[in-house]
């Protein structure tokens, strides 16, 4: 087993950090460390609040190419400016380079989709890998360049977090100030453009200007977060907190809100975890610090998560079983006037036999109904009603028989069937459509009263 | 200079660009392509942990590692788009970039920069590719090129063998279910099929330029042709002429230009690319320049056909009706070409200052006359249409007129005179 | 100032062609103020294509359209659009009320935000529609009529003069039709005009008292009363005319179209 060897060594020999460098980090005194803590954090703010408005547009891959298709610009603009005899680390250039062949991609983007048959997938394929491509073919020359390592351009793709300098951190910052200003004043007209860009087109909002400034401003942030991050991270950082936000909230501004917020975290915990061990890439741990929080949120969102959507299943889950088992108890004891004979007492299997259910299913629905006073053991160790029980299941006796008698009149179905179509729908009605059921087929039924089955009751009274 | 080893070069580029071509075609008909993308990021981590384990860099184990974070990648996409709900393709992106960060996480952390180099991740690098070797029974074999040969020759086989039943999943999922043609089970064959291409073009083009050529060729040959199996061949030829060309314009043209020595995968890629340019402008079916071309010389006809016709009307003594002079003025220099083309067809002969209809063009004329009064009526029995708008309608469409389209014509309107009151010239009885 | 004797809509020689098919040939038509306009028509017949050609959200091949005699870039805030439920991804994160009020972002302009004013628009709106009480429900929450009906909303604030629906009766309940229904007699009394694209032949004589007939082109127009016979209904849904169809198709190969 070597290589668990190699992995235990490598996890034993880490230096964990004392107490006095954790505090030292989290309090911000290095400056080094401050620098390149608030420059990812400014990122992921900016990256998750732009990304939230892309993702919703259906354009999450988008992001995906247009950040690879940054790598030409980058290597041009340095071939130009090491044969100009300008300094060619020089930052603004090779931004400016990086934004101007991201634009080109979009601009490529739109004419393929428009002028071949070529489907959207593939043309996002073709955009990404071609340019990139043609990246590769420049980068080859810029490594035999004199220059060439000197540049750092290596760090563009795989990102160079620890070398972020304070004017590096100025730009992020000035960066996700820029969106959040941007995104608050056209927070309505790309919630708009997001949600119906045809409707949005027929109120005479220039939905591809609107579109391309949101493109627009996805390079700006893919091309200053390239060389924190690197291209391939960056757009994780585009796409994995927006993802995320969206199982917390059901607004879009608190879904762009929080998005912000977990990536801004993502950045910061990430730099952090990679500050306090040596050898871990920033980049991928930022990563991977925003997959977990994204992976948390689909288990514990509280709009979409997963064990949200669980309980509200088992809840209604419990609700149906109550309500089925309480009825079985009424109609095991009914007289022939449809009246509830009170204080009888059943056994296990008396109720088992009433409908298809499994022996455990029917005690853990007799524990919860204990539980809410609604059923009882009497002497001989029989399940009783209870008198608030009786009410109950009266009611629910009631309701259910209405529909029956509702579905039998109003929509012909036919009475062999009406019991299981009735079972599906009653459990979810709310109390208005119950006023108004009573409304059309209760003026025969006075209130409170049940009225006979219009089908034998299957199991017990035979 | 042109070396042995380049022919090696070439030909690992060749085979790789083959093998992916062809599987390629399916991701681009199946609307996949950004699963290429995903995959190829994915694979990372998969060989890293493969090499961890065993220490093997090109091993069955590597293979082993692709395909499970492959087949993996497909499987998370799917959950969270389902379980969490969200849209395809964010789903994608999350699975990838995190399975990309993991990778690079293990490989900068656990392996030395000797092992794996993140950089060679992006760029591969056929030039160490063609030099792997390994002696057997004193033959000495290159262990890449066999490796890309065998994965090549396992594309190839799986394709033919399920080529119906990945042709029409591909084509139509729903009818492919019911005639029993588990399209779900296809997918995941595809996706292994991606994985195991991908992981062994790795080290050869890089990750990342696999997706160039996954996607490229298969895309160029998508706008040449409308046929399946054309499709596949032609996606491998130009993949396998990108990568000898690309190499080729490494010895000899980057020179040529003062350029120095640069990567050869990055410049296969720049020579499909240049394939698929070509082909979105030159295509005979779809290509931008054609359809202008056609344009154009449709333009042309439709103007002689006016010109032909004015010509029998002004024979045929209604001077109103769209009179040649007009043509004349509006349109000076494309009446003259139109008259030149015409004599020189022998369709029209100069007669002083005017021009007249040669026998071969008055046939011609009539049938064009015929087509359009016959439309008028066709469309005024048939259509609400108001008599002023008719001449304006039946004009598109009789110059796309042909015989037996005429002849049904003919039958259902039975008149001899158009609506306008105007005689619909006779066919001209054969005998 | 809202001048009804002005023709609320005019369309002339409108061609439209899709892959250089046409789909709507040489549609002439002119709608009379103050009247609800039923379009009916087979499937394909390019019903929603119509509309969608009007408010130009589709290129047009060929012709004219002129909305109170004007074009329609100049005359957008008088002319609502209720699209079909389709169209967008009702998992969006917004609420109802954010999706009525969507119908007054012409009104406030760039970059202001939804004030409270706003919001009380769009509640009256919603009110309207019986759709108040879910008026803070996330859309996806609503069932489909409900859905519907907050679309219908987001074209009421708007208070336009000319309103297109594409298919608003499609699949929704019968409290939802009738809801609909009772809308569209109060904007008729109020002189507007509307062109609702419909399915449902029974309820023709009913609702519309205009009726346009569409297949690829105008098969008849007039008053329901006038218009609503068979031998309108069979020229409208008993197949193309073969001929025209095949000279079409000549015509995409050839590429004379578009």
């Amino acid at each position: 087993m070597n290589w668990l060897a190699v992995l235990l060594g490598s996890v034993s020999h880490a230096n964990w950090p004392d107490e006095e460098t954790v505090i030292r980090l989290f309090t911000l005194q290095d400056y080094n460390t401050r620098v390149v803590l608030l420059g990812v954090t400014a990122l992921g703010l900016a990256s998750g609040i732009i990304g939230s408005f892309m993702i919703l547009r259906k354009r999450a891959l988008l992001s995906d190419s247009i950040a690879h298709a940054t790598l030409p610009g980058i290597c041009i603009t340095f071939l130009i400016l090491s044969a100009m005899d300008i300094n060619s680390k020089n930052f603004f250039f090779l931004l400016f380079g990086a934004g101007l062949s991201g634009i080109i991609s979009i601009l490529c983007v739109q004419f393929l989709r428009a002028y071949t048959k070529l489907k959207e997938d593939a043309v996002l394929g073709i955009i990404l890998s071609s340019f990139f491509g043609f990246g590769v073919v420049l980068m080859g020359f810029v490594q035999q360049h004199p220059k060439g390592n000197a540049a750092g351009i290596d760090g563009y793709i795989f990102g160079k977090t620890a070398s972020i300098q304070a004017h590096d951190a100025q730009m992020l910052m000035i960066n996700a100030i820029l969106i959040c200003i941007m995104s608050l004043l056209l927070f309505k007209e790309f919630r708009l453009i997001c949600f119906d860009s045809c409707f949005a087109a027929t109120q005479g909002w220039p939905v591809l200007k609107l579109d391309i400034l949101l493109m627009g401003l996805v390079v700006i942030v893919t091309v200053i977060g390239l060389q924190a991050v690197g291209i391939v991270l960056v757009i994780s950082l585009l796409i994995i907190p927006p993802a995320a936000a969206r199982f917390w909230t059901d607004r879009l501004f608190y879904q762009v809100l929080i998005a912000g917020v977990l990536g801004a975290a993502s950045g910061f915990f990430g730099a952090a975890i990679t500050a306090l061990f040596e050898r871990l890439p920033a980049g991928a741990t930022i990563v991977l610090v925003s997959a977990t929080c994204f992976f948390v949120s689909m288990v514990l969102g509280s709009k979409r998560g997963m064990l949200m959507k669980f309980l509200k299943k088992r809840e209604l889950d419990h609700q149906v079983l109550e309500q089925n088992l309480l009825r079985a108890f009424y109609e095991l004891h009914e007289d022939d006037e449809g009246n509830l004979i009170p204080n009888k007492g059943a056994r296990l299997n008396d109720l088992l036999i009433m409908r298809s259910w499994l022996e455990n299913e029917v005690q853990a629905g007799i524990r919860i109904l204990t539980r809410k006073g609604l059923v009882t053991k009497d002497a001989n160790h029989n399940f009783v009603l209870t008198e608030l029980g009786g009410i109950h299941a009266t009611r629910i006796v009631r309701n259910h028989r209405l529909w029956e008698i509702y579905l039998i009149t109003h929509a012909d179905v036919a009475t062999g069937r009406v019991d299981r179509v009735t079972d599906k729908i009653e459990h979810i009605l709310g109390d208005k459509l119950v006023a108004r059921l009573e409304h059309i087929v209760a003026e025969d039924y006075p209130h409170l009263h049940v009225p006979a089955s219009p089908h034998p009751i299957s199991g017990g009274k035979i | 200079m042109f070396l042995e080893s380049d022919i090696w070069v070439m030909l690992a580029g060749a085979l790789c660009a083959m093998s992916c071509a062809c599987v390629g075609c399916f991701l681009v008909l199946r609307k996949m392509s950004m699963m290429g993308d995903a995959i190829s990021h994915s694979v990372l981590p998969g060989l890293a942990i493969a090499f961890l384990m065993t220490g093997d860099r090109s091993g069955p184990s590597m293979l082993l590692g692709a395909v499970v974070v492959g087949v993996l990648t497909a499987v998370l996409t799917q959950y969270i788009h389902k379980q969490g709900q969200v849209e395809e393709s964010a789903a994608m992106g999350v699975v990838f970039t995190t399975l990309f960060a993991l990778g690079l996480m293990i490989i900068v952390y656990f392996l030395d920069h000797s092992d794996i180099d993140a950089s060679c991740v992006l760029y591969g690098s056929l030039e160490a590719a063609a030099t792997w070797e390994f002696e057997w029974n004193g033959y000495i074999f290159k262990t890449k090129i066999i490796q890309l040969a065998i994965i090549l020759a396992l594309n190839v086989l799986v394709i033919f063998a399920l080529f119906k039943e990945l042709k029409i999943s591909s084509f139509d999922p729903a009818l492919a279910t019911t005639l029993g043609v588990h399209a779900g089970k296809l997918h995941y064959v595809l996706i292994i099929l991606v994985a195991i291409t991908t992981v062994t073009a790795f080290d050869v083009v890089g990750s990342i330029l696999v997706i160039a050529m996954l996607i490229i060729p298969a895309a160029t040959a998508y706008l040449l042709t409308q046929r399946l199996g054309l499709m596949i061949i032609i996606s491998m030829l130009l993949g396998a002429l990108g990568s000898v060309l690309g190499q080729l314009s490494i010895i000899y043209l980057l020179p040529a230009w003062g350029l120095p020595d640069t990567f050869s995968s990055g410049m296969m890629t720049v020579m499909v690319t240049v394939f698929l340019i070509l082909a979105i402008l030159f295509s005979p079916k779809s290509g931008i320049l054609f359809k202008l071309i056609r344009h154009l010389q449709l333009g042309k006809e439709i103007f002689m056909n006016r010109v032909l016709g004015a010509l029998y009307r002004t024979e045929e003594e209604q001077p109103n009706f769209h009179h040649l002079e007009q043509i004349q003025k509006t349109y000076p220099v494309r009446f003259k070409w139109a008259i030149w083309l015409l004599k020189r067809n022998a369709m029209v002969v100069a007669d002083g200052k005017q021009w007249r209809l040669t026998e071969n063009g008055e046939v011609y004329a009539r049938k064009l006359v015929r087509s359009h009064r016959l439309w008028e009526n066709y469309i005024f029995t048939n259509m609400n249409v108001p008599v002023d708008h008719l001449h304006y309608q039946a004009a598109s469409l009789e110059h796309v007129t042909d015989e037996s389209l005429l002849e049904q014509l003919a039958e259902t309107t039975s008149l001899e005179h158009d609506p306008h009151g105007r005689e619909i010239p006779q066919k001209k009885s054969k005998d | 100032m809202k001048n009804n004797t002005i023709i609320p809509l005019a369309i002339r020689d409108l061609t439209v062609a899709y892959h250089r098919k046409p789909v709507l040939w040489d549609i002439d038509f002119e709608a009379p103020a103050g009247s609800l306009v039923g379009i009916i028509g087979p499937n394909g017949a390019g019903k929603s294509t119509l509309i969608k050609a009007i408010l130009e959200l589709i290129p047009r091949a060929s012709g004219e359209v002129l909305m109170f005699g004007k074009n329609y870039s100049l005359v957008r805030q008088r002319v609502g659009y209720v699209p079909q439920r389709e169209s967008v991804d009702w998992d969006f994160p917004v609420s109802a009320l954010d999706v009525v009020a969507m119908g007054c972002y012409g009104q406030i302009g760039w970059f202001r935000r939804v004030t409270s004013k706003w919001r009380k628009v769009a509640r009256e709106a919603l009110e309207r529609v019986g759709m108040l009480d879910y008026a803070d429900r996330q859309i996806s929450q609503l069932s489909g009529g409900q859905q519907q009906r907050v679309f219908l909303a987001r074209a009421l604030v708007q208070d336009a003069d000319l309103y297109f629906m594409d298919e608003p009766f499609a699949g929704v309940d019968a409290a939802t039709e009738k809801a609909i229904i009772t809308i569209l007699q109060e904007l008729k009394k109020a002189g507007k005009t509307v062109f609702v694209v419909h399915h449902d032949l029974q309820t023709v004589t009913e609702y519309f008292d205009y009726l346009l007939m569409l297949n690829m082109r105008v098969v008849a127009e007039g008053p329901t009363k006038e218009v609503f016979r068979e031998e309108n209904l069979v020229k409208t849904y008993g197949g193309r005319l073969t001929l025209l169809d095949e000279a079409l198709e000549a015509m995409r190969k050839r590429g004379t179209m578009g």
